[in-house]
């Protein structure tokens, strides 16, 4: 295997094919690598070696057999923690679920086996994806492979280093307000967001049912692009699944973008005061419109908002959602003298602190006497987000922002002040809170050598734009071929 | 001082509602960061919003109706294993009710 470990699932897919390798030699490969660096990393929870190989195994027999393979026949895949997978344990990175194994796959899963995708683990988390950090896992910090003492990014840290650490061509992670994006800025790989509705939630662990989506994640445009279209499309499982045809990923990544509209978010780039990433946010403006994009100015005024709402909203469906951990039926149960004492003994010795903090938020944002102030408010402020957003693609196709204010900060750095860490997430928020599909792929380097991300925002379902501008940044000013050294 | 967003005894009333047991120190802890969050949403407002529809859902989607027919669900067996204790084909739980006998 030549690039090994940095080779694309295409040369991957197409190597088993031909037989210029086997999807066992490829699979053997990695769980090697994974089992290597995984103590220094800590990105997976749990690594599927017998199931993996199982996989492998069977794509070798198939193509033996000469049967037709899948679009990702033989390409291993690291998988967020809180997507369920059938007999292999499934955490969230939490005490209450630290020995679920689940007795079904989720949407995703099914798709991935069935496109032939080798299923290597399942990678760390921040608790049930709340943290932009991975600083809230039950089970230890996630490193950013680009400096082990930076934050990989969150909640989705663990499939973002896994990918970009080269254990794994590909990842899954899930998105509820940045969470497969900022980890990807942060680790200098491509993710997407898709519109809500996109991509089935089916067998996903609920966060906050209004926002979450599951997104695909890859060291290229073309390769999320691929992932992306065999996770899209109607799932009648998930209510909230969009029965509408879905879209040619790949093939967007070749169409360029002459004649497109970018809007950029003056307001935005101006407040910026990291440097580098002002600078590389305009190089990849510079790229777009080299290739004729066409720049014009948006704006959006309710996004600084966006930091207050989501965090009433979210923590409130977080609340509701996680009232299901009472250790009745799966998962922890410390037993009290009674039910209630039960409950409450269960949930406060499964839960960590930022999940605790965020059912306290979202309790108190629900409850009565505050409801009207809090929660029906934060809806109202989102409708002028995203009335913001109807706006700019009034005159523009996608919206240009940085993905995060700036590089991977250090582990430890924010995690005392949750109000600093929520700060953080304001690129990532508005989009999020319209339902609008995303992407954040890399497009240069800091000064000391960290990642940036560049973030595009498309109108609901329009994924193909975002694909097609995102592979031109790639091309002038991605980072597909530099990887974090020092690993070995 | 400026005036609490949340008092401790806010904090503590919204722990029982939520089923979550704070210690002093974790309760103490845990009005801190709330207030904090609470009064950094003070800035929402700014905004009259009195006349806007909220957004309770940003993608508009019919709520689509499955046919009503019986249906295979999970295996009994299977669902039961992940409990933390079951009995007789069900979950075993504490005593819900106390009866006389």
């Amino acid at each position: 295997m030549s690039r090994f470990p940095w080779q694309s699932a295409f040369a991957i897919r197409d190597g088993v094919e031909a037989g210029s390798m086997t999807a066992i030699e490829v699979t053997r490969a990695y769980l090697a690598r994974a089992e290597a660096l995984n103590s220094k990393l800590s990105c997976f929870l749990t690594i599927d070696h017998e199931g993996a190989l199982a996989a492998a195994s069977q794509v070798d027999r198939a193509r033996e057999a000469g049967q037709p393979l899948g679009p990702l026949a033989g390409v291993p895949i690291a998988l967020k923690d809180n997507l369920c997978t059938r007999g292999v344990r499934t955490t969230c990175a939490s005490k209450i679920l630290g020995d679920y194994i689940p007795p079904y796959d989720a949407h995703v899963v099914e798709a991935l086996r069935a496109a032939g995708a080798v299923l290597l683990g399942k990678t760390n988390l921040d608790e049930f994806a709340m943290g932009s950090s991975n600083e809230n896992s039950a089970f230890g910090d996630v490193h950013n492979p680009w400096a082990l003492d930076r934050a990989p990014g969150g909640s989705s840290g663990g499939s973002a280093c896994a990918v970009a650490a080269g254990l794994a061509p590909l990842g899954l992670g899930s998105d509820t307000g940045g969470s497969v994006r900022q980890p990807a800025a942060f680790c200098g790989i491509t993710a997407i967001k898709p519109t809500y509705g996109r991509v089935s939630r089916y067998g996903l662990i609920a966060f906050a049912s209004s926002l979450d989506q599951i997104g695909p994640m890859a060291r290229s445009v073309r390769e999320a692009s691929a992932l992306m279209q065999v996770i899209a499309g109607h799932d009648r499982r998930d209510a909230t699944s969009a029965n509408r045809e879905t879209g040619d990923y790949l093939g967007a990544c070749g169409r360029g973008v002459k004649g497109l509209r970018v809007g950029v978010v003056r307001e935005l780039l101006g407040g910026l005061q990291d440097g580098d990433v002002r600078a590389a946010v305009e190089a990849a403006l510079g790229g777009l419109e080299a290739q004729g994009a066409e720049l014009v100015d948006v704006s959006l005024p309710h996004s600084e908002h966006a930091v207050s709402v989501y965090y009433l909203i979210a923590p409130a469906e977080a609340s509701s959602n996680l009232a299901r951990f009472d250790g009745m039926r799966y998962g922890l149960r410390v037993p009290g003298e009674d039910l209630a004492a039960t409950y409450t003994k269960t949930r406060s010795a499964g839960f960590g602190p930022e999940v605790r903090r965020r059912i306290m938020l979202g309790t108190y944002a629900l409850s009565a006497g505050y409801y009207d102030a809090f929660y029906l408010k934060a809806q109202r402020v989102r409708t002028l987000i995203r009335r913001d957003y109807d706006a700019a693609f009034e005159r523009c196709d996608v919206v240009c922002t940085p993905t995060t204010p700036t590089p991977a900060f250090a582990l430890g750095e924010k995690k005392g002040d949750p109000l600093q860490m929520y700060l953080a997430d304001i690129f990532t928020l508005p989009p999020s809170l319209a339902g609008l599909p995303a992407i954040s792929t890399p497009c240069g380097l800091s000064s000391d050598r960290l990642p940036i991300g560049l973030q595009l925002v498309a109108a609901p379902f329009e994924e193909e734009r975002l694909c097609s501008a995102a592979q031109v940044v790639e091309d002038a000013c991605g980072l597909v071929d530099s990887y974090p050294s020092g690993l070995g | 001082m400026a005036e609490e967003k949340i008092t401790l005894a806010q904090v503590l009333h919204v722990a029982k509602l939520a089923m979550l047991e704070l210690s002093d120190d974790e309760a103490a802890e845990m009005q801190k960061q709330l207030d904090a969050i609470l009064a950094y949403m003070d800035g929402l407002d700014a905004l009259d919003v009195s006349d806007v529809p909220p957004t309770f859902h940003s993608i508009p989607i019919d709520a689509p109706m499955r046919r009503d027919v019986v249906d295979r669900c999970a295996d009994r067996a299977e669902i039961l294993e992940q409990a933390p204790q079951s009995e007789a084909g069900g979950f075993a739980v504490p005593l819900v009710l106390e009866v006389d006998s």
